[in-house]
């Protein structure tokens, strides 16, 4: 099947069922995206797909045929993402980090949608999103950083 | 006095059975640090590890190493690379030791990298990142190395310059001469000060604390932030070779359990599917070893996944498989209704109470918990003739190294563990069951690289567990609301189960985390621990036993004040007493967490101070409507000192949200203040998490829960809006560090449960919350 992730188009062999989590870390060996929990539960694995924030460990990558992805790799190439990596990095967001990703990811699909969330905007993007070091407060407050920055990028 | 903490010592005892007393040896020593004395079992058998006692990193297996040729290395670009030797799990040690080093080598920040240490304690010195004891057992070596390193580049730039070393001095990257003006960057020194002799360590000039630049300083970023957020970071799970073979294994559900009999025919023939193996069985004694399972290779972990669940399984569930979390429940107290054994005792209690205007009961329970780690075990491993190299998210990259040499049967050196970046640690991956998986797989497929990846599933199925406590409590207040006896019975299987026989008791490090050694004013005490056995495997988490111990008394001290009629704050400094220095040896703690009774006395001024400045910044004494309130506890743990106020608000139906939770902590110099706030921020979440959901059951032998549904952990809708952190500052650089990484969880589930109480009237003596603070 082909895929279009981060701008190009990748053709992988694949069975119809796997998920596209996997065919990104396995097949592809694009480990940005993690696994968390494979039940779309934990956000760990939070990808874009035409912009909409999807948990890919319960997509089947067969389903993203067509569909622009975006992955952790990918989205700093956007001015949502470059900033939410910024912000991410001037407030010292991470713990251990393993979460962060898909916490990007979905912040990301938020900004699109919502340029200047609300925190119960950002409690209902957000909350699928498990992180076990509890940085919540510092997402919290990195997301809106990001919201004014994003804001001048536009 | 009881027995339990004699100090005859016999030879070291070896287990005939396991015919490798040594390496079980180490895993103690490792798990307690108690320098000469090693107290296990029933109390009577006591290790001879060490003619004297050995404290802090000395009494760790291989100590430290202060060599800079072993841990700096400068470039000739000026790039300064410091090595870590301990391993990243989110407490910010790769920020943090590289931080230590630079400041005393006067190294520009911006042009510091950082390396991690592969498994070799020989070289680096010990490297069991857990005991919140990285940054405390290695801040004296890291400055030495970087103050080493300092003076050769000074004594390199002064010999370049025929000038005295005395009138050179290192300056943010460069070494100057001032009389004369002249400047050298670290970069174009950096091999003629190689060449130089490291100094002697006692001729080693460290600053002074007014000479920092980093350390206790704000503001520096992470090294691997960038990585991080841009999907770059190299945690356990990422490794990735293009012949890679990724597996899932199916393990025992029962600890213990054995397979009867497997068929193996249609996940064979799933899509992607490799190989299906049987794993050897493990061992009686848990250690690490890894449990008896049936392994699916294939060509993507979800291929192995899918073709799992087609395997078909008969155990034989062995001695634990009636194991039942309700029935163990009720075992447990009524252990804690009946005498156990004493563990420390003052005075009279039993005549006290019997003079007592009023006597108050109360008992707790807290569950096991898992670690839940977002990352969940997982290695990588390949063997290339003969040699096996792992990459593992491991917090005791020694420990693996040894279990992955010993498993395979190949020699300690023909294995190297390069340790990743720990998607979470919080005490799991300190048990490396998850390399030797990997190990062992790839040796079955002939080497070619293997990666075990366990799924949520098997995380919360085959976790090892924190503990589950009853803590029983009674006391007696005099008619001035003044406490005159005090009677504890905490009962708990022991984490020592993992390696030996069940002792049945809490060994003292256990006992030593906020139960033996609690520091109260209170003229006749009697502490007792009753028999638990152990039915799954049990395991340090984050805090340890300061979990129920906290909970149990932080929520009892509570109730007290609510029984005599003060204020909760107020009563808890009364029972804390005047500010006063307690030797841990006069409360019969052996422990100390490892360290010197000298060094590290119990200050009861340091635990009041915390309480004090919460109380006074959280704003304690507001008034509030019903349903709203704030609930306060303390606990000294890992050698600092946390209190915490929790703000909560409980709607009509009983659901409870957490606006702001405040905590003053006391852990003497802080390295790298905004880590430390950052480890806190996390302390508080995961402290409301295990209070408001966190339990592992058991039936039949077997954890009930499979994934987050029903293991939840707090989400960003359910965590505290405003968390606001009070660092008390150091007197002074001189004294002796405290732990960090964990003393900030114990104080937050009874603050919690302290302000529910506040809020509501109703008391929450059984965790997890859940709805409990609808009922009544």
């Amino acid at each position: 099947m082909q895929l279009q992730i981060n701008e190009q188009t990748i053709e992988v062999s694949a069975d119809q069922d796997l998920s596209l989590l996997w065919v990104l870390r396995d097949l592809l060996g694009m480990t940005g995206t993690k696994f968390g929990c494979g039940m779309a539960l934990c956000g760990a694995c939070t990808v874009l797909i035409d912009g909409k924030a999807i948990r890919s460990c319960v997509l089947p990558a067969s389903q993203a045929v067509g569909k622009k992805i975006t992955t952790i790799e990918g989205v700093g190439s956007t001015p949502v993402g470059a900033a939410l990596q910024d912000a991410w990095q001037q407030i010292n967001v991470p713990q251990c980090g393993y979460c962060q990703a898909g916490q990007i990811m979905s912040a990301a699909a938020l900004l699109k949608d919502t340029p200047h969330p609300s925190d119960a905007d950002i409690d209902a993007a957000m909350s699928g999103n498990i992180c076990r070091c509890g940085t919540y407060v510092r997402i919290r407050a990195a997301i809106k950083r990001a919201a004014g920055h994003s804001e001048q990028l536009k | 006095m009881n027995a339990v903490v004699k100090q005859s010592v016999r030879p070291e005892s070896i287990d005939p059975e396991e015919g490798r007393s040594l390496s079980r040896r180490e895993f103690l020593l490792r798990l307690q640090a108690v320098g000469g004395l090693l107290l296990i079992a029933d109390g009577s058998s006591i290790i001879n590890a060490a003619d004297a006692p050995k404290f802090g990193a000395d009494g760790m297996p291989h100590g430290t190493i202060d060599n800079p040729l072993v841990f700096v290395n400068i470039a000739e670009d000026g790039l300064v690379t410091v090595v870590v030797h301990r391993s990243e799990m989110g407490q910010g040690v790769r920020t943090g030791m590289p931080l230590i080093v630079a400041d005393e080598l006067e190294a520009d920040w911006a042009k510091v990298r950082v390396q991690q240490a592969p498994a070799d304690e020989e070289k680096f010195g010990n490297q069991d990142t857990d005991g919140s004891r990285s940054t405390r057992h290695f801040i004296d070596p890291m400055r030495r190395c970087g103050a080493a390193a300092r003076m050769m580049l000074e004594q390199a730039a002064a010999l370049s310059w025929h000038v005295p070393v005395t009138e050179v001095r290192a300056l943010n990257h460069e070494v100057v001469h001032e009389k004369s003006g002249r400047k050298l960057g670290f970069g174009a020194l950096a091999r003629a000060a190689a060449k130089l002799a490291v100094p002697a360590r006692d001729t080693v000039r460290l600053k002074s604390a007014a000479e920092f630049r980093y350390m206790g300083k704000g503001g520096m970023p992470l090294l691997d932030g960038h990585d991080i957020v841009t999907g770059k970071a190299q945690y356990g799970i990422d490794p990735w070779f293009k012949d890679m073979l990724f597996a899932v294994i199916e393990r025992s559900p029962v600890l213990g359990g054995k397979i009867r009999h497997f068929e193996a025919d249609a996940a064979a023939k799933s899509p992607g599917i490799v190989k299906v193996w049987q794993l050897p069985a493990a061992t009686a004694t848990a250690t690490f070893h890894p449990l008896a399972g049936v392994a699916v290779i294939a060509n993507s972990t979800g291929a192995a996944i899918t073709a799992r669940k087609l395997l078909k399984i008969q155990w034989d569930d062995g001695e634990h498989g009636d194991y039942d979390s309700d029935n163990y429940r009720a075992g447990l107290e009524a252990a804690a209704r009946n005498p156990g054994q004493v563990v420390r005792e003052a005075g009279d209690v039993d005549k006290a109470f019997q003079s007592a205007a009023r006597v108050v009961e109360a008992e707790y329970y807290i569950p096991h918990i898992a670690h839940a780690t977002m990352e969940p075990p997982c290695a990588v491993a390949r063997i290339v003739d003969g040699r096996c190299e792992v990459w593992a998210p491991t917090q005791a990259p020694q420990v693996t190294r040894e279990d992955v040499a010993k498993h395979l049967g190949i020699p300690f050196e023909s294995v190297t563990v390069h340790v990743t970046l720990l998607g979470g640690g919080f005490g799991r991956k300190s048990k490396p069951d998850f390399a030797t998986e990997a190990a062992l797989l790839s040796q079955l497929m002939e080497g070619r690289p293997v990666k075990v990846t366990w799924t949520r599933e098997d995380d919360l199925h085959h976790d090892f567990l924190h503990t589950v406590s009853v803590e029983h409590l009674k006391a007696g207040v005099d008619a001035g609301g003044k406490v005159i006896s005090w009677l504890h019975r905490s009962v708990a299987p022991s984490l020592a189960t993992l390696f030996g026989p069940d002792p049945k008791h809490e060994i003292p490090p256990e006992l030593g985390m906020g139960f033996i050694n609690l520091p109260y004013d209170i003229p006749n005490m009697r502490l007792e621990n009753p028999e638990a056995v152990a039915h799954c495997r049990i395991g340090w988490f984050r805090s340890v036993s300061n979990i129920p111990h906290a909970f149990g008394i932080q929520s009892f001290v509570s109730e007290l004040a609510a029984a005599a009629g003060k204020d909760h704050r107020d009563f808890l400094l009364d029972l804390i007493g005047k500010p006063r220095l307690i030797d841990p040896q006069t409360l019969h703690d052996v422990w100390n967490h490892g360290e010197s009774p000298q060094r590290y006395p119990v200050d009861t001024g340091r635990l009041r101070g915390v309480i004090e400045r919460v109380t006074q910044e959280a704003g304690w004494g507001r008034k509030f409507e019903r349903g709203h309130g704030l609930g306060l506890a303390a606990h000294y743990s890992f050698l600092s000192y946390a209190a915490a106020v929790v703000e909560v608000e409980v709607d009509s139906k009983g659901s409870v949200t957490v606006p702001r939770v405040d905590i003053a902590f006391d852990c003497g110099p802080q390295v790298n203040p905004e880590r430390i706030r950052a480890q806190l921020e996390g302390a508080a979440v995961m402290g409301i998490s295990l209070a408001m959901f966190g339990e592992i059951t058991f039936k039949r032998g077997r954890s009930q829960q499979d994934n987050f549904h029903q293991y939840r952990v707090t989400r960003m809708n359910e965590a505290p809006r405003e968390i606001h952190l009070h660092l008390i500052p150091p007197k002074n650089w001189d004294m002796p560090l405290g732990g960090v990484g964990e003393p900030g969880v114990p104080p937050i589930a009874p603050a919690l449960c302290n302000a529910i109480f506040a809020a509501t009237g109703k008391r929450i003596r059984r965790l997890p919350i859940r709805g409990q603070a609808g009922r009544g």
